[in-house]
């Protein structure tokens, strides 16, 4: 892969911001949290709401009119890191000068006992089957444990070091729930093989955004500077109506099994970092599996080494490459189909900042951050760092 | 236990222009994908073009209903009330050479634990609506 010129290099992460989130927020709606998300992300930055002139996420349209925006560029994505590069791209390219990248989700939570209307999505070849985002993942991690001989207990380190992670976390929803062993996380109730409760995400309310600036108002930010170093996207096929096999590929090296790679080539070669230069990693975590098969993916390891390598001890506190501080989708947030993917990215950036209230990384200076999961076929990656690159 | 299929109350598919062919084989028995008359390779779910040689000459074929289990789980927790736990959702490698999602039946989820990968299965029908056979897959040598 040819080295590229960093992209991304006029662009800054200058604010972040989470609302609450927790299970449930009664009387709270999208609007109203990506609202307070928006002008949360300014207060960080030290940024005038007014000198928005872009918008990338949910609730576009309507933060435009409301915030007496117009005109302004918008852009209308579900999508996590995919939206944050949207918007660098359109500063990079002039397009916008400070850009918010927002989503939330609430009034989401079925009460008809029902799983979550995102993790059933309906498909006339998977549906009737009583596929599920659980069980799409599970055909995957079966595949690799025969493969490999990948354990339970593999997985069920990695739910438990996440899901720590979220019990150390005051802002998680299920902060001091834990401590967790790899035990709890095995006995508990069986969803799809080989996956139990404890190895899946859960599901919440709350918000979320981002305001990226042009890197020229560096001088005039309230909070610690973010840069992007490197951010790139691979999808497989549409999610969860195909077979998702594992070794299914057209381009030789990259099955779908590891998703992210060819995306995970590009971003380091944007930047001129390996895995060696990661500090910490703020991967996404929709099932414990998906941990241990990103490390391969990404050549943190090599393929089919995932299991032992998450056993090593490197991925939880004072670990070489600490996995997912917050507590991720698992523990901490997940609040429907793209403010947790966009979470990723914001705890990314407290990281390099130095400022997370729990599982803060001494001198992180580089967090790769990632969406996405093999079952449903696509893995979008991010590399964070506090210097300009 | 043996696992059997979940008929009642699962969500019904609506058949599209593009997926009506692979329906109505399974009406009459048929399980159908689409072959490329150009390169000759095997594609399902229902495609608009060759995924291998990007031809857009693809015919609707029945295929023999046998192949090997390639991926499976037992779900415990189902995500709708109308199936019954456990159930085991598959990937079926089928001897025509492409993949498929299905469930599998006639076997118990102890010794499909141990046996699963590879498995010889054979596809079966079970009708779930007026207009809709749904295909499972059973252990070839138990039919
Ligand atoms: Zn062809």
């Amino acid at each position: 892969m040819p080295r590229t010129p960093p992209p991304y290099r006029d662009v800054v992460i200058a604010g972040v911001y989470n609302t609450e989130q927790a299970r449930r927020l009664p009387g709270r709606t999208v609007g109203d949290l990506c609202t307070e998300a928006v002008l949360g992300a300014c207060a960080d930055a030290g940024v005038a709401p007014a000198e928005i002139d872009g918008v990338v996420g949910m609730q576009v349209g309507e933060l435009i009119y409301e915030l007496g925006l117009g005109p302004a560029m918008r852009l209308n994505s579900s999508l996590g890191i995919p939206a944050v590069l949207h918007a660098a791209q359109a500063i990079a390219a002039g397009q916008a000068s400070v850009v918010a990248v927002t989503a939330a989700g609430a009034e989401l939570l079925s009460t008809d006992g029902s799983a979550a209307v995102w993790t059933r999505p309906p498909n006339e070849l998977t549906a009737p089957y009583g596929l599920f985002t659980a069980a799409e993942m599970a055909l995957m991690a079966r595949r690799h444990m025969l493969d490999f001989g990948t354990t339970p207990e593999q997985l069920a380190t990695v739910a438990a070091t996440i899901r720590n992670n979220g019990h150390a976390n005051p802002a998680a929803v299920y902060y001091d729930r834990g401590p967790f062993t790899t035990a709890d996380i095995r006995a508990s109730r069986l969803v799809a093989d080989p996956f139990h409760l404890l190895d899946c995400a859960t599901t919440s309310e709350g918000g979320t955004a981002l305001l990226l600036a042009h890197a020229d108002r560096v001088a005039d930010l309230a909070a610690a500077p973010a840069y992007i170093h490197g951010g790139a996207s691979d999808a497989h096929g549409p999610a969860y109506t195909q077979a998702p096999s594992f070794d299914r590929t057209h381009r030789d090296g990259y099955p779908a099994g590891y998703v992210g790679r060819r995306a995970a080539e590009i971003c380091f070669g944007q930047s001129g970092l390996g895995p060696d230069d990661v500090d910490v990693c703020e991967f996404y975590d929709p099932f414990s599996f998906e941990i241990i098969r990103q490390f391969e993916a990404y050549g943190f390891c090599p393929d089919g080494e995932g299991g032992p390598f998450v056993e090593s001890g490197a991925i939880g506190p004072g670990g070489r490459y600490p996995v997912t501080t917050d507590g991720g989708t698992m523990s901490f947030s997940h609040a429907g189909i793209s403010a947790q993917m966009l979470q990723r990215v914001v705890r990314g950036v407290e990281q390099v900042r130095g400022t997370c209230p729990s599982m803060q990384v001494d001198g992180a200076e580089i967090a790769m951050c990632s969406n996405g999961g093999s079952g449903a076929l696509f893995t979008d990656v991010m590399l964070v760092g506090s210097e300009r690159p | 236990m043996i696992l059997e299929p979940n008929l009642t109350g699962v969500p019904v598919p609506q058949p599209t222009p593009l997926s009506k062919p692979y329906w109505d084989g399974c009406a009459i028995g048929e399980l159908r994908y689409q072959r490329c008359t150009d390169c000759g390779a095997a594609s399902f779910g229902p495609a608009h073009a060759c995924h291998r040689c990007r031809g857009r000459s693809l015919e609707w074929t029945a295929g023999t209903g046998r192949g090997a289990v390639y991926s499976w789980t037992i779900v415990g927790r189902p995500p709708l009330a109308a199936f019954v736990a456990p159930y085991a959702p598959c990937i079926v490698r089928l001897d025509e050479g492409y993949d498929m999602v299905s469930a599998l039946v006639g076997i118990d989820p102890a010794e499909l634990e141990r046996i699963g990968d590879g498995l010889r299965v054979q596809v079966e029908f079970h009708p779930v609506a007026d207009s809709i056979t749904l295909p499972f897959f059973a252990p070839a040598d138990r039919r």
